[in-house]
């Protein structure tokens, strides 16, 4: 990261495209940099220092929180539950970002292959998908899995020696965190699908028809033609899924309303709530948040140069 | 013919996944017609539209919905009227200045869009308890716009750095004023900008959730994705009623699905946009 901040030290220069100063640009930025300042920049203080406190129930009441240093970070660092989260959290994004890219992928090459109005018939499809809004999408889906009307259990027993009438698909934790990836790369499949579609289509024809004529097969122009030239979105697209896979709160809390409920259920997102709002222990929460923050910019980092890169060109 | 075929069949397997990836949203729509008997049913009511509007009366007589409706809207019209302006005047500055400091500003415009929402709503939250704003719309409307402002100043500056830097000049030549310039040249050409970055913070508004529900947690100022998690689970309390909760996720998906649609092509170019020239 430091890298890319003195890599570019000429674009700082304080002068104006006519070369004269002027305040300007800085009055054209004060509004923005207020809000940010405000809405997330004194958050994000409060939440550095109070991670180093001990802000529980007793300091909602007034008491003063003492200055406890790194013990909310040992404390939670050798509890043994805490990591189960967190490497429960890592394999659920892991899972869901990787399912989600396959399948983005495979239905871009598809869109690639169909004919013209097929295509527009499942792009159509993918849209509706994508546009729907996370509370509706879950209680769309709680629907679809419901035990006993649900139209999932009643198509699975159509096949023969099956009968899943009256099965609860949250009632395992594994099988609820299946249920909760299958929903989220449900609607996020789209996105990516679309995304590559999009990179694909810039591909020149000139480039595909020369390797035609070179007796390039349908495997060697997909693997030495296409996927290199979609290499840079394919890259940018797996990290946005990552974070924002990562980042899963909504879901896991709304699909807990439904009935399961408990630690065993948790993801990072639900675990902070639970221990900062659920239980008043802010300090422990804060430092717990400044650790999935650090886990996210460690995953993430990459993706920024990609960006400061584009903002250079 | 091995070719036709093979076009053929990937026809085919488009039409299927089609199928399956709008299935969820048909039945969104299908069982928000159907009567409660017709829903309890075992066997599943594949056919479209038992034709019904009584899950619609039900859910928006017995419920605070229009209250929630009128929060929503003020909620989205308010973050999203100031987002714009901010957006658009960061915008100007760091695609027509080079100034000192514009570098570390885009460096934190691009990293807070990295900050999970997760990692940051206990202390939003506790910053807005603390201002005493916790249920009010300028508390939630002070995170959203946080939240919303990055991205739309990263959008809005592809579109301002698309206007030629000459035309302006040439109108200044002319007689016009900076702020002349920028209403008579520059705004009308960046206006599909705005409409599209304007519809993108709308949506990301309309449909926060996280936030929201530890923002707003009187049910008075509930927005609507609260209203329908409140629905939701108060159903699931007793038998669960499928078709008026449908109802309820109709009329929270409707709008978004009509904006998205006008805009659909700019949300993947706005993000991963210029990954590929690059």
């Amino acid at each position: 990261m430091s890298t890319a901040t003195t890599s570019m030290p000429d674009s700082d220069s304080p002068t104006t495209r006519r070369g004269r100063a002027t305040q300007l640009p800085y009055w054209l930025v004060v509004p923005a940099v207020a809000v940010l300042i405000v809405g997330l920049a004194y958050p994000m203080g409060w939440q550095i220092l109070n991670s180093m406190r001990e802000y529980g129930l007793r300091q909602q009441f007034g008491e003063a929180a003492p200055w406890v240093w790194f013990d909310n970070y040992t404390a939670l660092l050798s509890d043994g539950f805490f990591w189960t989260v967190v490497v429960r959290s890592l394999v659920f994004m892991a899972a869901t970002a990787l399912a989600t890219m396959t399948i983005g992928i495979l239905l871009a090459l598809l869109m690639k292959a169909a004919p013209t109005w097929s295509r527009l018939v499942l792009q159509t499809a993918l849209l509706l998908a994508w546009a729907m809004p996370i509370v509706a999408q879950m209680t769309v889906w709680s629907w679809l899995i419901d035990a006993r009307n649900g139209v999932l259990n009643y198509t699975l027993s159509l096949l023969p020696g099956v009968d899943m009438v009256g099965h609860n698909w949250l009632e395992q934790p594994l099988s609820f965190f299946f249920v909760a990836s299958v929903i989220i790369t449900w609607a996020s499949v789209p996105f990516v699908a679309i995304s590559v579609y999009a990179a694909l289509t810039q591909v020149s024809e000139e480039m595909l028809e020369a390797a035609q004529l070179d007796g390039a097969n349908a495997r060697q122009t997909l693997i030495y033609i296409l996927m290199p030239t979609v290499r840079p979105v394919l890259i940018i697209l797996l990290l946005l899924q990552f974070i924002w896979d990562l980042r899963v709160y909504a879901q896991i809390q709304l699909l807990q309303d439904l009935g399961p409920k408990g630690d065993d259920y948790d993801l990072l997102g639900t675990y902070i709530y639970g221990l900062g709002i659920g239980q008043g222990h802010f300090g422990a929460a804060a430092s717990a948040a400044m650790i999935v923050l650090l886990i996210t910019l460690g995953v993430s980092g990459f993706y920024v140069r990609e960006l400061l890169r584009e903002d250079a060109n | 013919m091995g070719r036709r075929l093979k076009r053929w069949l990937a026809a085919l397997t488009a039409l299927i996944v089609a199928a399956m990836w709008a299935f969820p949203v048909y039945w969104m729509i299908n069982s928000s017609f159907l009567t409660p008997l017709t829903i309890s049913r075992l066997t599943p009511t594949f056919l479209p539209f038992g034709g019904t509007f009584q899950n619609y009366r039900n859910v928006t007589n017995d419920t605070p919905f229009f209250e929630s409706l009128k929060m929503s809207v003020i909620v989205v019209a308010v973050a999203l009227v100031v987002c714009i302006v901010f957006a658009t005047l960061a915008a100007l500055a760091i695609s027509r200045f080079r100034f000192r400091g514009r570098r570390t500003f885009v460096l934190t415009i691009i990293l807070v869009q990295m900050l999970p929402a997760e990692a940051m709503f206990i202390a939003q939250y506790k910053m807005i308890s603390g201002l005493g704003l916790l249920n009010s719309l300028a508390g939630v409307s002070i995170i959203y716009v946080a939240m919303v402002v990055p991205f739309t100043i990263w959008m809005l500056r592809g579109f301002v750095a698309g206007v030629p830097v000459d035309l302006e000049e040439a109108a200044m030549v002319d007689g016009c004023t900076r702020l002349g310039a920028f209403r008579r040249i520059t705004f009308p050409l960046i206006a599909p900008g705005l409409v599209a970055s304007g519809v993108f913070a709308f949506i990301q508004v309309w449909n926060e959730f996280a936030l929201a529900s530890v923002l707003l947690t009187d049910d008075e100022v509930q927005t609507l994705p609260l209203w329908l998690r409140d629905i939701a689970q108060q159903s699931n309390l007793g038998a669960p009623e499928w078709g008026q909760i449908m109802a309820g996720s109709v009329l929270v998906a409707i709008p978004v699905i009509i904006f998205f649609v006008i805009v659909q092509g700019r949300m993947a170019q706005g993000l991963v946009g210029g990954a590929v020239k690059g």
